[in-house]
């Protein structure tokens, strides 16, 4: 396959998978109880009020007319009602929160700043914390600091965030009163601020995901150690220190990037349960409010966005990879 | 999922080179070549992995046994003992009210039997753990069959729903089902298939690349030309040769699965009350753990445990089938960790 159709496959698979997720999200907030519009309508609430709502809202189209319309929005804006009292939602619209008057485009925007700054710091910290520990684990391989490293991943592993996260709290909040508990401070507000915030939340992710790319990093490391090229890299006399980090650890990193370009994708997307623990107002607890105040426009305009930058990090791992190693490319698929 | 730690509940949780990785080293490895002997003498002499699967069975023993346990001690996790409280609604007397009668101490407002709740909450988080595992499964084997075996069209629709699953942010549409659902599904239920339908992309995966190595082989071949129906070569010939595979693919999703029911109940989407669960008590636990911390502890070294307990023994398992690995190739799916 070329490198022209292979991306121009994976292109289309995106554009599948988006569009099948937002009819998904749609077909199934369809069956929410709430009604939107009967929230809006006011008292007294009379037929036709609620008439006018729905069609205001466009609600009294079908699910696949409505779907259509949110699709059509993302690229074109939408505007709800008619001249007169409209409102506009401008492109890119993920739809519009009538229970907060706002797109929820610009709902997003306003919290996508909380979850990117705890995701990227976070991993960041995991990456080269997972990644040296695994190295170390793999070079030592049999020796107690191996065994030691990776009883300590698989506890890092079983761990729940949420409860490493409160523990943290406890210790590091109240108890020796270090660090703040909770709450956010912009960058561009206080860049120390920002960070003394975050450093707690982005040791209790990093601390778990670091497991999974301790492990992971370990079991490639020792694939790599034991190929016949490492062998070779050996035998010419090249230094042991050289020889791991430049021949094996290269090798090694290539599926260990893979799986942190899918998980820093996935966290961008919303950290729910780590905003929740240190009250940290980003994405996922956008989506939570969403939930709590049944905000359907909300609930889809947010699940759609997240998955959108799953999906897209799905998508750059692919073409990367198909990039740099044409075996991906002749394959087909990778996973 | 991974519900991953993603988010987190969420990771997807394939990856393109562990996931080869894997396919071949279960596929050929493994489970044609280690006998069951040798399989056994490995997995005893990694001790780690043994104490894991007796406090694994521990737990299923203490969750079977949940009720007996709380009648005999004369407490259960609905009663409400307002006595034991003070009066802000904390737990009267220091480390969060234990004391003869309440071993764990109590619940705060309610006063309710703390060391009942985490007992009966076993129940709970082992029956939606193995209840959605078994769904992931069947879901996951049975597609990776078809997939493998009929390949073309077929593989091409069972690849694109496991494109749509990856894409899908789990955490966000399980909460989201949680909210839509009728009132009168029963929640438990609601949650194993929910969780269970999110979990099967990587035993499908698996399973599809081994079956693509069985359908060349001569025993199916015979099968095929002996006249045996596809249903029968698919499950008669093929699908025991698999068992060893999803055996293993089982144990490493169980504490996924926890995981996932554990976190939904922390943020309040999961099971409901008065239903003990320990991801809900760790929930409300978030409100009182400045006064009353012992509320957290318990409910939370009761999940860590388990979920502990069921990684090291998976674990272990894998690298006894799969004695070429050094260690883990394939990326777990973990609880609703982040």
């Amino acid at each position: 396959m070329t490198l022209v159709k292979f991306l121009a496959t994976r292109l289309a698979t995106l554009v599948f998978v988006l569009l099948t997720v937002s009819f998904l999200t749609y077909a199934l907030f369809v069956l929410l109880p709430a009604d939107p519009a009967q929230l809006a309508c006011g008292r007294p609430c009379t037929p036709e009020r609620l008439e006018t709502a729905r069609a205001f809202m466009g609600l009294d189209r079908s699910v696949v007319e409505q779907w259509w319309e949110f699709v059509r929005g993302v690229f074109t804006g939408r505007t709800f009602g008619s001249a007169g009292a409209s409102i506009d939602c401008p492109r890119p619209c993920l739809g519009y929160s009538f229970a907060r008057n706002a797109p929820v485009t610009e709902l997003i925007a306003g919290r996508f700043g909380v979850t990117a700054s705890l995701a990227i710091g976070a991993a960041v910290l995991w990456l080269v914390v997972g990644v040296g520990a695994g190295a170390v684990a793999a070079v030592r391989r049999g020796t107690a600091l191996d065994r030691g490293l990776m009883i300590g991943a698989i506890t890092g592993v079983s761990a729940p965030s949420y409860l490493v996260g409160l523990l943290g709290i406890l210790l590091f909040g109240f108890t020796l009163d270090m660090v703040p508990v909770s709450g956010y401070v912009p960058f561009a507000q206080s860049p120390v601020d920002w960070a003394w915030h975050l450093v707690l939340p982005w040791s209790v992710l990093a601390l778990l995901s670091a497991a999974v790319y301790t492990r992971l990093t370990r079991s490639q490391m020792l694939e790599e150690l034991g190929s016949p090229y490492v062998r070779t890299a050996r035998a010419k006399g090249i230094t042991e220190r050289r020889v791991v980090t430049r021949h094996a650890l290269r090798n090694a990193a290539i599926p260990v990037v893979t799986l942190f370009a899918l998980d820093l994708g996935a966290l961008l997307g919303g950290t729910v349960i780590t905003e929740r623990v240190f009250s940290m107002p980003g994405v996922g607890a956008l989506l939570m409010e969403a939930v709590g105040a049944t905000d359907v426009p909300l609930l889809v305009g947010v699940t759609v966005f997240t998955a959108a930058i799953v999906v897209i990090a799905n998508l750059a791992v692919d073409v990367v990879y198909g990039v740099l190693d044409p075996r991906v490319r002749r394959g087909g698929r990778t996973r | 999922m991974s519900l991953d730690r993603s988010d987190e509940l969420v990771a997807p949780t394939s990856s393109a080179a562990s996931g080869a990785v894997a396919d071949s080293a279960v596929a050929d490895s493994a489970v044609a070549a280690v006998g069951r002997v040798s399989l056994w003498r490995r997995l005893a002499r990694d001790r780690f992995a043994l104490v894991g699967a007796v406090v694994a069975v521990a737990y299923a023993l203490v969750a079977l046994a949940a009720p007996l346990i709380t009648r005999a001690l004369g407490v259960d996790p609905y009663t409400y003992d307002l006595d034991a409280l003070g009066p802000t609604g904390a737990p009267a007397g220091p480390l969060g009210g234990i004391s003869a009668e309440h071993w764990f101490g109590v619940e705060p407002l309610t006063g309710r039997d703390l060391f009942a709740i985490v007992v009966m909450g076993s129940r709970t988080s082992l029956l939606v753990g193995l209840g959605a595992t078994v769904v992931s499964m069947l879901v996951g084997t049975v597609l990776g069959l078809v997939a493998g075996y009929f390949g073309g069209w077929v593989d091409w629709v069972v690849a694109r729903l496991v494109d749509v699953l990856i894409g899908l942010p789990a955490l966000v549409f399980m909460i989201a089902v949680g909210a839509v659902a009728p009132e009168w599904f029963p929640r438990l239920l609601l949650l194993v298939l929910v969780i269970g339908l999110f979990g099967w992309s990587s035993i499908a995966r698996v399973v599809r690349g081994q079956v693509m190595a069985l359908r060349a082989s001569g025993f199916v071949r015979a099968s095929q030309a002996l006249g045996a129906s596809h249903a029968h070569v698919l499950f008669r010939q093929v699908l025991p040769n698999l068992a060893s595979t999803v055996v293993v693919f089982a144990t490493i999703s169980i504490p996924g699965a926890i995981g996932s029911e554990a976190a939904l109940s922390f943020l309040g989407v999961g099971v409901p009350p008065p239903t003990p669960s320990w991801g809900r008590s760790i929930g409300d636990a978030v409100t009182w753990f400045s006064v009353d911390p012992v509320y957290l502890l318990f409910p939370g070294l009761a999940l860590f445990g388990v979920t502990l307990a069921f990684n090291a023994f998976g674990d272990g398992l894998r690298d006894a089938l799969d004695p070429r690995g050094g260690g883990s190739n394939r990326r777990r799916r973990r609880g609703g960790a982040r």
